[in-house]
């Protein structure tokens, strides 16, 4: 933009104007609120967290610095290394299976149907309705005297005593994940579906020519051209499962005896709960080297996408 | 894709049927690997919800005895859950609080995010990228390490307790939504029209109001409804930053006070898990296809 300064008479116009047409300060200017809002509330408290995580800080007190010596106490506690093995543990199994189902359910989707908007609608549903909700309707499908699932296998003769979905530890982190697993299908296969839509039908009848077999259409053109948005959907999936606190929260608050606790229950039961506000900060420190692969992860994603678009736009 | 849409009706068109390559497929096939699998994901994907409802209007001497009536139908519908619920707790006020804070946390990130995405898209000034890949960043911070700090915070500045902890924080994961879903429409919409406008002497806020905004419509819908959406089913914040009453959020409320003691009245919670639900139900119906956009737009970008 040519400055304005070089036209005779524009000399003497008002400062805002000058704003108006620079295109650092009116950057600056249109990003202020937003930049504002994050800095105060993201990027500081981001901050405040590691620095409460070298604190002994506690709710109603304020804290000193104790260098490592939360986390010299979390190398040692095992409530905090079970929450690490749930934490990963959750995730890969919840992330596998959602991936698998979801996978699926989009090819199943993108089959010529009748009613298909429909369906699509009706299948994102899990996704819309606030976690915490749905996550009590679980807990009462999991009830351990009532459970619908229990009747019904009782009913049909498969088992004879109602199952302990949340008493016993496996069967616990089991039901959760199982839970979680359904909130995440719609999600991966609605995105996926997105994916699918734009591959052309065309290399489809092209495979189909050359003999290819409905595994190998798949195995050769739906999956190579699915890759990049499978990389970026599974790095938010992933994340999202890793730090999931609500369902948790809902289902088992981390028992029994602390086999569901993941690091985010654990951080909030030791933080918010415990009052032990600096142990807590700590714990959600670790969790951040995770997320971090993650987001690489997903950087890597992006980047293949566009080369594979031939070049950025 | 909407050009992967238009492709496929012309790909039918030209074949001259509606099933592309499906002719080599014969219905009962068909039926095993398309409609069977898909009805039993329909099933179980739905099945809560149905377990939800005809649970809240279950009466309590159905609710439990599963020898007598049958657990998937009720025999005599009640309301008393809802009416208890309505009636004798705290409920609307949890639901009205809910619609106060998401409403105006989703106002306040879309203004917000409308400049900041207009800027970062349009304006170019220097560093726009790395401010762009930054609001990608601050979208994958997740709140689950973000709520002790801002407990500390939300406490000290005296917020602890109120609506503004949680309209304040909210933009915290709404914003860099909002603003990246808003980039990828700004993108969409042609550099010609602003240069125009320019050229007619067009400042860059009429530019922005006049111009690209009703062009961005569409991208406007989708983040708000997603926004609100996400504020709506915020729950970290909402039980860690409120301790009253009074000032709970719909989930907060319904899982800390429904639930008592050891005796659930699960017919109460699941008619306050179904209500609170509703809202968003039926916003999501009417806006399916921004809110699908908006889910996979801001994968895709």
């Amino acid at each position: 933009m040519a400055s304005a300064d070089t036209i005779p008479g524009t000399r003497h116009r008002s400062i805002l104007a000058r704003i108006g047409e620079s295109r650092g300060a009116l950057g600056f200017l249109f990003m202020l609120p937003a930049a504002i809002l994050l800095l105060l509330f993201l990027t500081y408290p981001l901050g405040l967290g590691i620095w409460l995580g070298f604190t002994d800080e506690r709710i109603g007190r304020a804290g000193i610095f104790i260098g490592l010596e939360n986390y010299e106490y979390l190398l040692d506690d095992s409530v905090f290394w079970l929450s690490v093995y749930n934490t990963v543990l959750y995730t890969t199994v919840a992330s596998v299976l959602k991936f698998a189902l979801g996978l699926w359910l989009a090819l199943l989707l993108n089959e010529n149907l009748p009613f298909k908007a429909f369906f699509r609608a009706i299948v994102l549903l899990p996704w819309v309705v606030p976690t915490v909700l749905s996550a009590i309707a679980f807990w009462w499908i999991y009830d351990a005297q009532f459970s619908i699932v229990s009747w019904v296998l009782i009913d049909w003769g498969i088992i004879d005593q109602p199952i302990n979905f949340l008493g016993d530890p496996n069967n616990a982190r089991a039901s959760v994940i199982a839970a979680n697993v359904w909130r995440g299908i719609p999600f991966v296969a609605i995105t996926l579906l997105a994916g699918l839509q734009t591959i052309p039908p065309s290399l489809y009848e092209a495979a189909t020519l050359d003999g290819a077999g409905s595994w190998q259409r798949f195995r050769f053109v739906t999956f190579p051209l699915l890759t990049p948005i499978i990389a970026i959907v599974m790095t938010f999936s992933v994340l999202f499962t890793f730090t999931d606190f609500q369902l948790i929260y809902v289902l088992t608050r981390g028992g029994p005896v602390n086999a569901t606790h993941l690091m985010a229950t654990l951080s909030f039961q030791r933080g918010i709960s415990g009052g032990n506000l600096g142990e807590g900060a700590a714990i959600a420190v670790a969790m951040i080297p995770f997320l971090l692969a993650a987001i690489l992860f997903s950087f890597f994603g992006l980047q293949r996408r566009r080369w594979q678009q031939g070049g950025g736009e | 894709m909407a050009g992967a849409k238009a492709f496929t009706k012309m790909g039918s068109v030209k074949t001259g049927d509606d099933g592309g390559m499906n002719y080599l497929n014969s219905l009962p096939r068909r039926l095993v690997t398309v409609y069977l699998p898909l009805a039993v994901f329909v099933f179980v994907l739905l099945f809560p919800f149905y377990w939800m409802a005809i649970t809240a209007v279950k009466p309590n001497q159905e609710l439990t005895d599963y020898k007598n009536f049958s657990p998937f139908w009720v025999v005599e519908p009640t309301l008393d859950h809802i009416k208890y619920l309505l009636f004798d707790t705290s409920y609307p006020g949890w639901l009205w609080n809910t619609v106060i804070i998401s409403v105006v946390a989703t106002v306040l990130s879309l203004a917000a995010s409308v400049f900041a995405a207009y800027a970062i898209e349009r304006l170019r000034f220097q560093g726009a990228r790395q401010v762009g890949l930054g609001i990608f960043m601050a979208y994958l911070v997740p709140p689950s390490i973000l709520f002790i700090p801002l407990a500390v915070m939300v406490f000290n500045l005296g917020l602890y307790d109120t609506k503004f902890a949680l309209i304040l924080t909210y933009p915290t994961f709404l914003i860099p939504f909002c603003t990246w879903l808003l980039m990828g429409y700004f993108r969409s919409i042609p550099y010609e029209l602003e240069e125009c406008a320019l050229i007619d002497g067009a400042t860059r806020w009429q530019i922005l109001t006049r111009i690209v905004l009703p062009l961005a419509v569409p991208g406007l819908i989708s983040a708000g409804i997603f926004a609100f959406t996400l504020s709506w089913n915020e729950f970290i914040y909402a039980l860690t930053f409120i301790q009253s009453s009074e000032n709970k959020t719909v989930p907060v409320g319904v899982l800390t006070e429904l639930v008592r003691s050891d005796v659930y009245e699960w017919g109460s919670l699941m008619a306050g898990a179904l209500i609170g639900s509703l809202p968003v139900v039926i916003l999501y119906s009417f806006f399916v296809e921004h809110y699908v956009s908006s889910m996979t737009g801001a994968v895709k970008e």
